[in-house]
């Protein structure tokens, strides 16, 4: 038995490879379906949004780009069909080059599926340079930092920007991330212009983000393909009560039936080289 | 003088007047805030110069290595295309440029980092190993978590508020310890860049 | 199962499988994949800044608009480019220098408003409390914090008080950290998943899959 663990921990890592390939593909072909009860800082921005009277406006900054996709990105277009859904005017931007084709394509996905019309349902205003001076600049007038959309429509005559001047005029922020750029949104938006701001992060800056939902920095926090999953799952109920029958696809809910299957596999190879250890330590 | 000095000066000026400009609510202080900014942007818009010299350059001179030579000729092709098609058919929906993207680079870059999950289900296994107390810890901690995250967790009754507890008690007072001294290392940092103390921004 | 008659599709999967030969040994469809990437990136990215950055930022303002304020930023943008001439690539520290000034002076009151007031305002035991449940739980976070940051004091030898006091900064810093591997965990197989979805649904067209 002893030796047999020994052997087993010191396995070669192609098999473990292949062991990791089937724990995560089996589960997405046969899928178990598990339910998807959502969290609660998850729940925070839901229902900041969900409660926003018809006609506010939420940024949504996608922050992100193809590292961090299979996380990030279901988290966007969940946000982004929910805001349109409420009636709400999503203001899509980024501050990464990456970011701006990204939300262009959920941007689509969203007239595909909800009938959302450009420039009266949502805007688009694309990539800006200068993290902290286009944060800053919002704050002191969205014009000056987007003088057109990703298009080249001047914002002044784009409709859904209306009203729109500052941070005063946007309800909240929300940045879509894989590193810290929603700290530098608190740092400058949150801290001199008080601007509601949420997150929406790969799980690897979920953990260390906490601090900022208790002091109250973030509103609420999607942390990785769960709260994507968790969002997404909602979302979908929310167009199948309103009688929309073709749906998009469900990649994070679906997706996290796979990670959960995955992460036993993980938790059952930590204890078998563990075991491994031990037999060997005996053995000395 | 001229390239150290200069930089010095330049980062010291505006570091000062940025810093004080922050306190004075006067409307001078704020256009001239404002002005700052429009620099910033302006200035940060023409960065990505350096990347794109630098890149040209390394694969031009890789050009004359025979087994680099294929290599850095389809970097720098891919490169001249991504510009044609970019600047000569635009980037709107459904053009060259937005195909290329979704679908050369999106699934180059995504499916590159997608390696790390094998990588680390590998250094889990080889390496993870309960050696004291604060390995053990460690350990019991991240299954905890690890089953909370998960929505098979659901299914185990204290789990998902066990792992709620752990994230926003311990896990937030170990991670705010941390976060409290960063910033202050960010502060002290900032002051010593404009300070011109820490000078190795600028390099040899 | 209906597999994609989209070209795209085929070449986004084909490079997809090319990334995937590195788990077996580098070679040389990994390394022409890895090249593409790079150039297609960089082309990317001038494009992108081109158009949404610096035309209506530098370009339309100056020349179009003539706004003269504009010059200065133009100017220092310029220095960029003498990173192509050995002999003044010195002066591209000008416009970094630029940045790095405005920049970090922007950032130290804001910084402390941030990193230093919110949160020690928030871990301040603040009496009284409606329930003994978030008496306690206040009470960790306060000891929690209080003991990190005494851990990371290095200036003073973690012996007698003192190092029981790190000790227990320990055991919190331990449970960040398995939290943190947790959700890791969660995050690298999430980027697995995503691409094993797109290569079963998108390329070869299995519809349980998204």
């Amino acid at each position: 038995m002893r030796d047999f663990l020994i052997k087993l921990s010191k396995i070669e890592r192609r098999y473990i490879y292949l062991a990791l390939f089937l724990a995560l593909t089996l589960p997405l072909i046969f899928p178990p379906n598990f339910p998807q009860k959502m969290s609660p800082t998850v729940k925070s921005v839901f229902e900041f949004i969900d409660t926003l009277p018809p006609g506010s406006h939420v940024l949504l900054s996608a922050d992100y780009d193809a590292s961090v996709l299979p996380e990030v990105d279901p988290m966007y277009r969940a946000v982004l069909k929910h805001c349109i859904l409420r009636g709400v005017i999503p203001i899509g931007m980024t501050l990464y080059p990456q970011g701006a084709v990204l939300a262009l394509d959920a941007f689509k996905e969203a007239e595909e599926y909800l009938g959302a019309r450009r420039d009266t349902d949502y805007v688009f205003l694309g990539y800006q340079a200068g993290y902290q001076a286009v944060i800053l600049g919002i704050g002191e007038n969205i014009r000056s930092v987007f003088p057109k959309d990703y298009f080249g429509t001047p914002i002044d005559s784009i409709p859904a920007m209306r009203g729109v001047k500052n941070y005063k005029d946007i309800a909240l922020v929300i940045s879509f991330s894989g590193s810290s750029i929603p700290i530098t949104w608190v740092i400058y938006a949150y801290s001199k212009y008080h601007q509601k701001v949420a997150a929406a992060v790969t799980a690897v800056s979920a953990a260390d983000f906490y601090p900022y939902i208790q002091t109250g920095q973030f509103v609420g926090m999607l942390a990785g393909m769960k709260g994507a999953a968790e969002y997404e799952y909602t979302v979908g109920k929310i167009m199948k009560d309103n009688g929309i029958e073709k749906l998009p696809p469900a990649k994070a809910v679906k997706g996290m039936d796979a990670n959960s299957i995955g992460h036993i596999l993980i938790m059952l190879f930590i204890i078998i080289g563990n075991l491994g250890y031990f037999a060997t330590k005996r053995r000395k | 003088m001229l390239q150290r000095r200069i930089p010095l000066v330049i980062v010291f000026i505006t570091g000062v007047l940025m810093s004080i400009q922050y306190f004075i609510p006067h409307p001078i202080s704020q256009s001239a805030y404002n002005i700052a900014l429009m620099w910033f942007r302006g200035v940060s818009s023409m960065a990505y110069a350096i990347a794109v010299i630098s890149f040209v350059r390394h694969h031009s001179r890789r050009l004359k290595q025979p087994q680099n030579r294929f290599y850095s000729a389809v970097a720098l092709l891919a490169f001249l295309f991504m510009c044609i098609v970019g600047f000569g058919f635009g980037i709107e929906e459904g053009t060259i440029f937005y195909k290329m993207y979704l679908n050369v680079q999106v699934p180059l870059q995504a499916t590159t980092f997608s390696l790390l999950a094998f990588y680390m289900a590998s250094a889990a296994y080889r390496a993870f190993r309960v050696k004291g107390f604060e390995a053990t810890l460690l350990l019991i901690t991240a299954f905890i978590v690890m089953f909370g995250v998960t929505t098979i967790g659901n299914y185990i009754p204290f789990i998902p508020r066990l792992t709620e507890w752990l994230m926003a008690v311990p896990n937030l007072a170990s991670k705010r310890g941390i976060l409290i001294g960063v910033g202050l290392g960010m502060i002290s940092t900032s002051l010593k860049i404009i300070l011109g103390i820490e000078r190795n921004w600028l390099g040899g | 199962m209906h597999i994609s008659t989209d070209p795209w599709v085929w070449v986004a999967a084909i490079l997809t499988l090319a990334i995937f030969t590195f788990l077996y040994k580098d070679n040389p469809l990994f390394k022409f994949a890895e090249h593409l990437f790079v150039g297609v990136a960089t082309g990317y990215g001038l494009v992108i800044i081109y158009f949404n950055a610096f035309k209506p930022n530098l370009y339309q303002p100056l020349f179009v608009e003539h706004n003269l304020l504009y010059i200065i930023p133009f100017f220092f943008g310029i220095l960029y480019f003498s990173a192509a001439i050995p002999k003044f690539s010195y002066m591209m520290r000008w416009p970094i220098a630029l940045l790095l000034g405005i920049g970090s002076g922007l950032s130290i009151p804001l910084s402390f408003q941030t990193y230093i007031v919110e949160h020690t305002k928030s871990t301040i035991l603040r009496f009284p409390y409606p329930n003994t449940v978030l008496f306690i739980n206040a009470l960790i976070l306060f000891i929690g914090v209080l003991t990190v940051l005494i851990y990371f004091y290095f200036s003073y030898p973690h012996k007698g008080a003192i190092g029981t006091i790190s000790r227990i900064g320990i055991i919190f810093i331990m449970i960040g950290f398995g939290a943190s591997f947790g959700y890791t965990v969660m995050a690298r197989f999430s980027l697995l998943v995503g691409r094993i979805q797109f290569l079963l649904g998108q390329w070869l067209g299995i519809h349980t899959v998204m």
